[in-house]
C-alpha cells in the first residue's frame, strides 16, 4: 500500500518548496505594491530601498486630502451593489426559466448570451461613448456605469445561476406546483432557500467583477461617477509614474475587495469549482 | 371526491406522438393502475392529468369540470412523485403544511390535518425532523402526507415505491391499499411493476407506445387479455405462446381458424402421458422456488418455455414429457393481428 510507506524525499522536499515558490512569485507584485505605498516617490525607484526604507503615510494622506478617495469608494460601492442586485433581478427569474422550463432553443440562447462576451469592447467605444454622451445624455453618471457593469456581468450570472438551479430536482419545482405556490413563491420559497450557496457565490463573484472593471467605468465616466480604477487611472501622471501615490491608491483600491473575499473564501473556491466534480 | 373522463387526450411533442388519443372513463373512489413498459406514455399522462404537462388535444374533465386550462393545485389533485420531492430545507411538519399555507387555511385548521394525517401515516414523532434525517421509507410516508392533508378528490401516485427496497416495497403497498380502503378517494397510479397492478387495482389500464391495449379488472386482463402483448405482459412469469410445430397432434387440433397460436400459463401446464399431452417437451432447467418451481422446457419444434410446478417428481431433465392444460385456460391467438380469437 502506497499510503503507508514513508515519504520520498522528493514529497517531501521539493513540492512543499515549489508550491511556495509559486505561491511567493504570485504574491510577491501585492508584497510590493504595498510596500510600495509606504515610500515617498523618490525612495519608490530607487532599488536599494527595496525593502529597507523609512515608512511613510504621506502618500495616503496626499490620497484622502487631494485626491477625493472617499467620493471614488463610495462611487465604486454604489455601482458595484447596484449592478449586482439588477444583474440578480434579471438574471435570477431567466436562469429559473431556462434550468425548469426549457425550450428547443435553450442551449442556443445560453450559447448566444456568452458570445456576447466576444465581442471586444475597444469595437463599440466610440459608439457608447458617442451615443451616450450626445444623444442619451447619460454620460458620467451611476446610472449608466450601472446599466453597463450589469450587462457585462449578465451572461456569466446567469451562466452559473443555470449550472447551480440545474442541480436541483425539477419534481420539488413541481411538488411546489402541485401545492398552489404561483412563479414568485416557487423562486422565493422553493429555489433560493435550497440554491441559496450557488446564489451567494454568483453575487459575491459578480461583484467583485463589477468592483475590478476598470474598461467601460474609466471611460464612460469623468467626475460624478468615477469609481476606484478611475482613481487609479487620474495618477497616472503624464511627467512620468509617481510609484509611491500610485501604488497608495492601488492598494487602497484593491483593498476592499481582497478583505471581502478573504472572508468569504469558502464561498468563493465553491463557486468556482461548481460543476468540476460532481 | 370525484371520477374522471378522458376524451380522445392526445399529447405529442413537435412531431412525436407521446400519447395518441386515449379515451377513459374512471369512477369516484376506483384504484385504478396505469401499467406498461418504459415509455409507453403512463407517466406522461398521469402528468397531464396533474396538470403539469400541456394537453395538447382532447379534453381531460374532474368530475364534471374540465381541467385543461386549470392549474395544477386548482385541480384537487395531489401527487405523490417517485423521488419523494419533499422539500429539503422545510420540516415534515412544514412540508405538509405548505399546499394548506398557500391556500390560506387558517393556522387550526393546517395543525389539525397535518396532525391527522400524520396520525394515519404514523409519523407523529418525525414532524420536526427534515427530510434529510429520514429514511426511504418515511420519506415516502410524508410525501403521501403532504397529499393527503390537501384532501384532494384524486390521488396520483408516479411510481412512488421504485426507490424503496423490496421488504418496504411490499409494505408500503399494503399500507397504500388500506389507505385507500379508508379513505375511499379515487387513486390513479403509474407502475411498470403488473405485481403492483394486479394486488392494488380495481382497473388496470395497459399502455403501450401512447395507445391503451386494455382495460379491466385484474382478474380479466389475467383470464381474457385482448391481445398477445396483454397476456404477456400481466402474469409472471411470462404467457408462453405455440406455434403448430411446437405442438402435439392434438394441440394442433386446436389452431382453428385465425388461430395460429396457442397461449398457456405457466402456472397452468399439468403432466401427462405424450398421447395425451397438447405439447411434448425435455425438461432443460429448474429453478427452485421452494414453494414452486420453474422448469425451463424445450419443444420438439426447438422452442423455450417455462412451466410452474409444485411437484417436480414428474420432471426429469432430458426426458421427454407431455403437458397439457385445462381447455378453458388455453387461449388462441393470431399472430398477425396480434389478437385473441374466441
Amino acid at each position: 500500500m502506497s499510503v503507508l510507506e514513508p515519504k520520498t524525499s522528493f514529497q517531501r522536499i521539493f513540492l512543499p518548496t515549489l508550491a511556495w515558490t509559486i505561491a511567493i512569485i504570485f504574491f510577491f507584485p501585492i508584497f510590493w505594491l504595498v510596500l510600495t505605498s509606504f515610500k515617498t516617490d523618490a525612495d519608490a525607484v530607487k532599488p536599494e530601498y527595496l525593502f529597507i526604507f523609512q515608512p511613510t503615510l504621506e502618500n495616503y494622506m496626499n490620497m484622502t486630502e487631494n485626491y477625493d478617495y472617499w467620493r471614488f469608494a463610495k462611487n465604486s460601492i454604489i455601482t458595484s451593489v447596484f449592478a449586482t442586485a439588477f444583474t440578480l433581478f434579471v438574471g435570477i427569474p431567466s436562469a429559473y426559466a431556462m434550468a425548469f422550463n426549457p425550450s428547443r432553443h435553450t442551449k442556443d440562447i445560453l450559447m448566444w448570451m456568452l458570445s456576447t462576451k466576444m465581442l471586444p469592447a475597444a469595437a463599440v467605444l466610440y459608439p457608447m461613448t458617442f451615443l451616450t454622451k450626445n444623444f442619451l445624455g447619460v454620460f458620467d453618471t451611476h446610472f449608466l456605469v450601472i446599466i453597463v457593469l450589469s450587462l457585462i456581468n449578465l451572461p456569466i450570472v446567469i451562466w452559473m445561476l443555470f449550472t447551480y438551479f440545474k442541480e436541483i430536482p425539477k419534481e420539488i419545482i413541481e411538488a411546489g406546483k402541485m401545492d398552489g405556490v404561483n412563479t414568485w413563491g416557487e423562486i422565493k420559497d422553493i429555489l433560493l432557500p435550497l440554491a441559496w450557496g450557488g446564489v451567494a457565490s454568483t453575487a459575491l463573484l459578480c461583484f467583485i467583477f463589477c468592483w475590478n472593471e476598470a474598461y467601460w467605468t474609466v471611460r464612460l465616466t469623468t467626475t460624478e461617477a468615477a469609481t476606484l480604477s478611475k482613481l487609479i487611472e487620474g495618477n497616472r501622471a503624464p511627467e512620468g509614474l509617481f510609484f509611491g501615490r500610485l501604488s497608495a491608491v492601488s492598494a487602497a483600491a484593491v483593498g476592499p475587495i481582497v478583505v471581502l473575499g478573504w472572508f468569504c473564501q469558502k464561498q468563493l473556491v465553491r463557486g468556482l469549482t461548481f460543476g468540476a466534480v460532481k | 371526491m370525484a371520477g374522471l373522463t378522458l376524451r380522445n387526450v392526445a399529447k405529442n411533442y413537435a412531431d412525436v406522438n407521446v400519447i395518441e388519443s386515449i379515451d377513459l372513463d374512471i369512477k369516484d373512489g376506483e384504484f385504478v393502475v396505469f401499467v406498461g413498459p418504459s415509455g409507453c406514455g403512463k407517466s406522461t399522462l398521469l402528468r397531464m392529468i396533474a396538470g403539469l404537462e400541456d394537453i395538447t388535444g382532447g379534453t381531460i374533465a374532474i368530475g364534471d369540470t374540465v381541467v385543461n386550462e386549470v392549474a395544477p393545485a386548482k385541480r384537487g389533485v395531489a401527487m405523490v412523485f417517485q423521488t419523494y420531492a419533499l422539500y429539503p430545507h422545510m420540516t415534515v411538519y412544514k412540508n405538509m403544511a405548505f399546499g394548506l399555507k398557500q391556500a390560506k387555511t387558517p393556522k387550526d385548521e393546517i395543525d389539525k390535518r397535518v396532525r391527522a394525517a400524520a396520525e394515519i401515516l404514523e409519523i407523529s414523532d418525525l414532524l420536526e425532523r427534515t427530510p434529510r434525517a429520514l429514511s426511504g421509507g418515511q420519506r415516502q410516508r410524508v410525501a403521501i402526507g403532504r397529499a393527503i392533508v390537501r384532501e384532494p378528490s384524486v390521488f396520483l401516485f408516479d411510481e412512488p415505491l421504485s426507490n424503496l427496497d423490496a421488504a418496504l416495497r411490499v409494505q408500503t403497498r399494503i399500507e397504500i391499499a388500506r389507505l385507500h380502503q379508508r379513505l375511499g378517494t379515487t387513486m390513479i397510479y403509474v407502475t411498470h411493476d403488473q405485481v403492483e397492478a394486479m394486488t392494488l387495482a380495481d382497473k388496470i389500464v395497459v399502455l403501450r407506445g401512447g395507445n391503451i391495449e386494455q382495460v379491466g379488472s385484474p382478474i380479466e386482463l389475467y383470464e381474457t387479455p385482448d391481445n398477445m402483448f396483454v397476456a404477456q405482459f400481466i402474469g409472471s412469469p411470462k404467457m408462453n405462446f405455440f406455434k403448430a410445430e411446437d405442438l402435439t397432434k392434438k394441440g394442433q387440433a386446436m389452431l382453428k381458424g385465425d388461430v395460429d397460436r396457442l397461449g398457456i400459463r405457466p402456472e397452468h401446464f399439468t403432466t401427462t402421458d405424450v398421447k395425451s399431452a397438447l405439447v411434448v417437451a425435455t425438461p432443460d432447467l429448474v429453478e427452485n422456488l421452494g414453494e414452486n418451481a420453474l422448469v425451463h422446457c424445450i419443444t420438439e419444434g426447438g422452442m423455450e418455455f417455462i412451466v410452474k410446478t409444485t411437484d417436480l417428481t414428474k420432471f426429469k431433465q432430458g426426458k421427454k414429457i407431455g403437458l397439457t392444460a385445462d381447455k378453458a385456460r388455453v387461449l388462441g391467438f393470431n399472430s398477425t393481428t396480434q389478437k385473441r380469437i374466441g
